[in-house]
């Protein structure tokens, strides 16, 4: 699978760039195992979350997944399309499917791309 | 038990065509080809064809045949006629559901189609009780189970059958619903009953073997394409049912919630002094009235009550989410949710505790989704 080498990942399937503030969104991976996204629960612009802290949800019609902030800073955007279109998580998750930007000031566990792929085998 | 799933034998038919596989009643089975959304309104609008071979197909014959099973079901099929299917379940002593099974009669035999999960409880009930009327159990394993779903079903399978119908071949597309007919499907002998597990009209088709299965299977995808059907997973497949009101085993049937508790009291025949398994727990349900009532919700926002969330009435619990989903067809939260009986009544306001919120859910008479072609009439009379 051709996972983008710009930016990081997490256990729980998160990614998040290198800009400033960083986009953060959910892999391939985990878009694919979720099916059609239908609904995203995000935060309200100005939260200030901790790495590893819920932050929002994700829904498809067979599951509900949290989302686990891959670093710790504010939320200064939220991706407001995936209101009306949360199919963009499935069709471009690394892009136009972004759920939130950070400006990060805590940095959280994550892997590199080689070791994220290792992780989903 | 192995702990590796077993493959259907149209495995790689589904793999070629870009499936994702999962693990579902110890089989490996498509859980969506491409978008499950697609697949469940290609079903609701147009026709989508289904691999179902995970489920077991259990042949009874022999003149013991009605006896044995007349001593098993909750339902008699001693005056089941030839051709006929009948939905019905399989108890135990204490009225908890073993599985629940179309079962057919063909002229020499029965058909039944049981839960993939339930297969080996089921069977291993279907033989004692077979062993002592004198009736014989066939497992037909390596089977291949088709079911042809939605409003263009019909046309589809008879774009499949053309040939075997100018060659005198039964015409399954003028079944009635729960009818069945031993016909020939692209030339492949099979059993094509007008059942399915979606709400709307369809076929499910039965075929012998991996060789048949695929011809069928390859003929009706082909005679589907101008009709706009779609190969579908089980994603979809539960969508569907849930939106239907279909329940599922482990979820709305099983040791805690039987026919009396689902809505299915009509398929337990007690007017007759027939022993079944189970009679005299359910005959207690019957005269009682059961505890607790399987219902339909509809919740308020986005968020989906899903199976073991909490129902409340005010501060109380009062039962517990047994499905739920966000509904392809009417864009809002829907469940199926097992609560006390004193709160079951349609327009009910309750509550369930999605995840730490309260969301209010009220009670909906069931399906969620009508048929397609009574949601044409209804928009119609509008």
């Amino acid at each position: 699978m051709d996972l983008p080498t710009d930016r990081v990942y997490t256990a729980e399937h998160e990614w998040l760039d290198g800009s400033d503030p960083a986009s953060v969104g959910i892999t391939a991976h985990a878009s694919d195992a979720l099916g059609d996204v239908v609904f995203v629960d995000l935060p309200q612009v100005g939260r200030v979350v901790t790495a590893g802290e819920v932050f929002g949800e994700i829904e498809s019609t067979k599951s509900v997944s949290d989302l686990y902030a891959p670093a710790g800073g504010e939320i200064v955007a939220v991706n407001d399309a995936l209101a009306d279109d949360p199919g963009l998580v499935n069709r471009d998750p690394y892009g136009e499917g972004w759920l939130v930007r950070l400006k990060v000031s805590e940095v959280g566990t994550t892997l590199d791309a080689d070791a994220y792929r290792a992780l989903i085998g | 038990m192995s702990d590796a799933a077993r493959t259907v034998p149209l495995d790689a038919v589904h793999r070629a065509l870009g499936a994702t596989m999962t693990a579902f009643g110890g089989w490996d089975m498509p859980v969506r080809y491409g978008s499950d959304l697609a697949e469940h309104h290609a079903v609701r609008e147009r026709a989508g064809l289904f691999d179902v071979s995970h489920m077991g197909r259990v042949e009874i014959a022999g003149s013991g045949a009605p006896d044995a099973l007349d001593a098993m079901l909750v339902s008699r099929v001693r005056d089941l006629e030839v051709g006929r299917s009948r939905y019905t379940m399989l108890c135990d002593e204490a009225g908890g559901v073993i599985d629940d099974l179309i079962v057919t009669r063909l002229e020499d035999r029965f058909l039944l189609i049981v839960n993939a999960a339930n297969t080996d409880a089921a069977l291993a009930v279907l033989r004692e009780g077979c062993a002592t009327h004198g009736a014989d159990v066939v497992h037909r394993a390596g089977h291949v189970l088709l079911a042809l779903q939605g409003p263009a079903a019909a046309h589809v399978l008879a774009a499949a059958s053309a040939a075997d119908l100018d060659d005198g071949a039964a015409d399954a597309t003028k079944l009635r619903p729960f009818r069945a007919v031993a016909t020939r499907v692209a030339g492949v002998a099979t059993v094509v009953a007008r059942t399915g597990y979606t709400g709307e009209d369809g076929f499910e088709i039965a075929c012998d073997d991996a060789a048949g299965g695929r011809r069928v299977w390859d003929a009706l995808l082909a005679a589907g394409t101008a009709s706009g059907l779609l190969p579908c997973g089980l994603a979809a497949r539960d969508t569907l049912r849930l939106e239907a009101g279909l329940p599922l085993h482990g979820h709305e049937l099983g040791p805690e919630l039987g026919p009396f508790e689902t809505g299915f009291a009509r398929i337990v025949h007690l007017d007759d002094a027939r022993e079944f398994h189970g009679r005299a727990a359910l005959e207690r349900v019957a005269t009682d009235g059961p505890v607790r009532r399987i219902v339909g919700l509809i919740a308020e926002g986005r968020r989906a009550p899903r199976a073991g969330y909490t129902v409340l009435d005010g501060e109380r619990a009062v039962g517990t989410i047994t499905s739920g989903a966000p509904s392809p067809t009417l864009g809002v939260p829907i469940a199926l949710a097992a609560v006390d009986a004193s709160v079951a009544a349609a327009g009910t306001v309750l509550h369930v505790d999605v995840r730490g919120t309260r969301v209010p859910a009220r009670v909906v008479a069931l399906p969620f989704v009508l048929p397609a072609a009574r949601r044409a009439a209804a928009r119609s009379a509008d």
